[in-house]
């Protein structure tokens, strides 16, 4: 590609600042908002805009500036795009966990408290293994 | 101008590592304190890719893909920890 240089600069710039300002907003909304299933929207943000923006300034400095191409930064943005709705689901399964078990007590946020499981079904924390599926040992 | 925006960059995770720590401090809950540490980790990659930027090295991504990893994988072992108090079953 042929962009000049003061252009290529500009883009490099543009996608740092981006991601640097949604780092910094993620980061502050875990301080701000007031409980934890809305703090859990701040970071998540954070990862895939903030990162991403600033793994594609990378790639662009690395092909535009320098001429050299990289993948090294699209594989670390791939394997974050695929973590951070895991690790966050897995948070948000640990803190109704806690407040089932009365662990942990919180302020009912805008979306007031989670409702309770019916009688059946779980919320899958401590639920046994379905039979049938890998994780069950007992069927074998 | 790169060099501004890298400095803005630098400053801003900065403060984002800042506000984690206070929230990893403060608490009130153990997952407030897991997703603090995985908030934390995140913004030191982002650190990694602006320090791999201002040296002009492309070698420090590999430090960056590690630490994703590991950081994933923590996060991963501490939940599963305190949901089946076990982490492999």
């Amino acid at each position: 590609m042929s962009v000049p240089l003061p252009l290529a600069e500009v883009i490099v710039s543009l996608l740092i600042v981006i991601g640097g300002s949604f780092a910094l907003i993620g980061s502050w909304g875990l301080v701000r908002l007031p409980s934890l299933m809305e703090r859990l929207h701040g970071p998540t943000k954070a990862t895939t805009l903030g990162l991403g923006g600033m793994l594609l300034g990378s790639v662009a400095y690395f092909q535009l500036v320098r001429g050299e191409w990289t993948t090294h930064e699209l594989l670390v943005s791939v394997f974050l795009f695929v973590t951070a709705p895991i690790s966050a689901n897995l948070i948000a399964k640990v803190h109704l966990h806690r407040l089932r078990l009365g662990e942990a007590s919180e302020a009912a946020g805008p979306a007031g408290r989670p409702a309770p499981p019916t009688a059946d079904t779980d919320w899958a924390t401590h639920e046994a293994p379905h039979l049938g599926t890998p994780g069950d040992m007992a069927g074998d | 101008m790169i060099e501004y925006a890298l400095g803005f960059g630098f400053v801003a995770l900065g403060l984002a590592l800042a506000l984690n720590l206070w929230r990893l401090l403060k608490g009130p809950g153990v997952t407030d304190r897991i997703l603090a540490l995985d908030t934390m980790v995140i913004n030191i990659i982002g650190i990694i890719v602006l320090a791999g930027i201002a040296g002009g090295s492309g070698s420090s991504f590999e430090a960056a893909l590690l630490l994703a990893m590991v950081g994933f994988v923590g996060t991963v072992a501490y939940a599963k920890f305190l949901l089946r108090g076990d982490i492999i079953e």
